[in-house]
């Protein structure tokens, strides 16, 4: 049985850099079960509430926690935190 | 045999490991009724200043301890220890973050139930800090006013996980003409309604405030603190 691939969710606030990431993944997995394996890293946007519009919306900045259709200001974020392994592709 | 590439779900967190025990230790901490507080900032921020003048001024009224991350010395536990509190140091080695299990480690031999007050510093860094949770019940973020009023702008994770900013140094503003209102306006603008406070450990200005925010947690918290 291989591991071909893992599929990775990664929130733009997770603090882990997309690239930084891929760039170690194979020096990591070598000589582990993992070795020659992918990493697949699907990237979550800032979703926050908004009090105002009473709905989930996406941020257009980080740098910006505001709704950006009625740009009330709002902490409250709904996803964007994640690293999370989502799934292992397996063969054999 | 099945050679047809499968996909297994997973769905697990990757610091779950230290979630969970971050989990069990803010239980503990709540059993035992002590307040812990986490301070975050980049390195030369005035951490351990302000940590010092903290430790000297609250254990006049309530019983208080601190952990101290940082990579390599135990200088800042020694500076520390001048405030006559117990203080533990807690060397990384090479890693830039603290993580729950350093914290768990360095409670070993102490008792919670004697605190009413527990400070964590962790090591100098805006980065890798803000993925780890060590079972704080308030984690605040520091910014000296000699960095650069858009410190928040750079570093919008690490002020998103804190739930108070204060800003140090606060003696030199007007000597690095400090942008207060920028500042301000930074900080609100990546955690917005973030309480913010404005201290110079040197001068003590700003001290009784930042007291003042603590009693008034002791009052939100029931018999803790």
């Amino acid at each position: 049985m291989q591991v071909r691939a893992i599929h990775l969710k990664l929130g733009r606030l997770s603090g882990v850099v997309k690239e930084a990431l891929l760039f170690s993944y194979e020096v990591a997995c070598e000589g582990t079960p993992l070795q020659g394996s992918r990493l697949c890293i699907e990237e979550i946007p800032v979703t926050v509430y908004c009090p105002a519009c009473d709905a989930e919306r996406a941020l257009a900045s980080i740098q910006h926690f505001r709704c950006p259709i009625c740009d009330t200001p709002t902490p409250q974020i709904m996803q964007g935190k994640e690293l999370e392994v989502a799934a292992l592709e397996i063969e054999g | 045999m099945n050679t047809q590439p499968r996909l297994i779900e997973v769905r697990q967190n990757v610091l779950k490991q230290n979630d969970l025990l971050a989990r069990e230790l803010r239980v503990r901490f709540q059993a035992a009724g002590v307040y812990v507080v986490s301070l975050v900032s980049s390195p030369g921020t005035g951490k351990t200043a302000l940590l010092e003048k903290m430790l000297t001024i609250f254990r006049e009224e309530w019983r208080v301890a601190a952990l101290v991350g940082d990579l390599a010395t135990d200088n800042d536990a020694a500076r520390l220890a001048r405030s006559q509190v117990p203080v533990k140091q807690i060397t990384t080695g090479t890693v830039c973050h603290l993580e729950a299990t350093m914290v768990e480690r360095a409670l070993e031999g102490w008792n919670l139930e004697e605190l009413d007050l527990l400070f964590i510093e962790n090591v100098g860094n805006l980065v890798c800090p803000s993925s780890y949770n060590l079972g704080e019940d308030l984690r605040i973020v520091l910014l000296s006013v000699t960095e650069g009023e858009d410190k928040p702008l750079k570093y919008p994770t690490i002020f998103n996980t804190a739930d108070v900013a204060v800003i140090t140094k606060i003696d030199l503003a007007g000597a690095v003409e400090f942008d207060e209102h920028a500042a301000h306006a930074n900080i609100q603008a990546v955690r917005p309604g973030m309480e913010i406070f404005q201290v110079s450990a040197k001068t003590g200005e700003g001290m009784d405030e930042l007291k003042q925010f603590f009693r008034m947690r002791n009052a939100e918290c029931g018999v803790r603190i």
